[in-house]
């Protein structure tokens, strides 16, 4: 969470807010922000901590493990309409690329601002080309994106 | 975030429209729906929900929905105080 919070400014100014969520109660959370992640980042986490005991929100989210008692590291994407545009879900002991979720943020706002014409390709980066799906582009993708874009 | 009386309880979060806890005749409490394993998928609406929250020195109430407009990271971990 304190390398989410690190990003936080970044990620803010992209127009994304960010809430995180844990069956620990909000005592705990401002605990551990006193304690522990108000060391880890300069500030602490910046962003509201959600407290969900017995799991009712993760349920929903499908991201609750009822043998643990604890929710696993989901993370959602939801656009400004509400709609989830991206799941990304680990087990506890692998923690997540806060580099890659910006990079998917940007990547659903560019396909959000060109009204879904153009599509960003595997590891797309603002600059980098997009695909026009049509037509034209069935069977010539190879013509016009190449896999070393990717990395 | 909206305010959120401060108590002994421990507050908790829901689904909008489905109330977490409800007293039974016996003053005990009780899920007045049990909350099933549900699957969010991509496309679809995000369920709106409602949770207390700790931010900035504050205890508060916070719904999704009131970020309709914006976009929403929203970040599930397994616990504060663990390693990773």
């Amino acid at each position: 969470m304190a390398a989410v919070a690190s990003k936080y400014k970044e990620i803010q100014e992209l127009g994304a807010e960010i809430l995180s969520v844990s069956v620990d109660s909000h005592f705990v959370h401002k605990m551990w922000q006193d304690n522990e992640l108000s060391k880890m980042v300069d500030g602490g986490v910046p962003f509201p901590m959600l407290s969900d005991g017995p799991g009712n929100v993760g349920k929903v989210y499908g991201v609750y493990d009822e043998n643990a008692g604890v929710e696993m590291r989901g993370r959602f994407i939801i656009d400004p309409d509400g709609v989830v545009q991206a799941i990304e879900t680990l087990t506890p002991p692998v923690g997540r690329n806060v580099a890659e979720l910006i990079r998917q943020v940007k990547a659903f706002q560019h396909v959000r601002k060109t009204k879904g014409a153009e599509a960003t390709p595997s590891g797309w980066q603002p600059g980098k080309p997009t695909l026009t799906p049509g037509p034209d582009l069935v069977g010539k993708v190879w013509e016009v994106w190449k896999v070393g874009e990717a990395f | 975030m909206k305010d959120l009386k401060v108590g002994c309880g421990k507050p908790t979060g829901a689904k909008v429209g489905e109330k977490a806890k409800k007293e039974s005749s016996e003053g005990q409490t009780q899920m007045e729906k049990e909350v099933t394993m549900s699957v969010v998928r991509v496309g679809q609406k995000a369920p709106d929900f409602e949770a207390p929250a700790y931010q900035d020195g504050k205890f508060g109430q916070v719904k999704l929905s009131d970020y309709l407009g914006k976009w929403v990271i929203l970040c599930f971990y397994p616990g504060d105080f663990t390693f990773v």
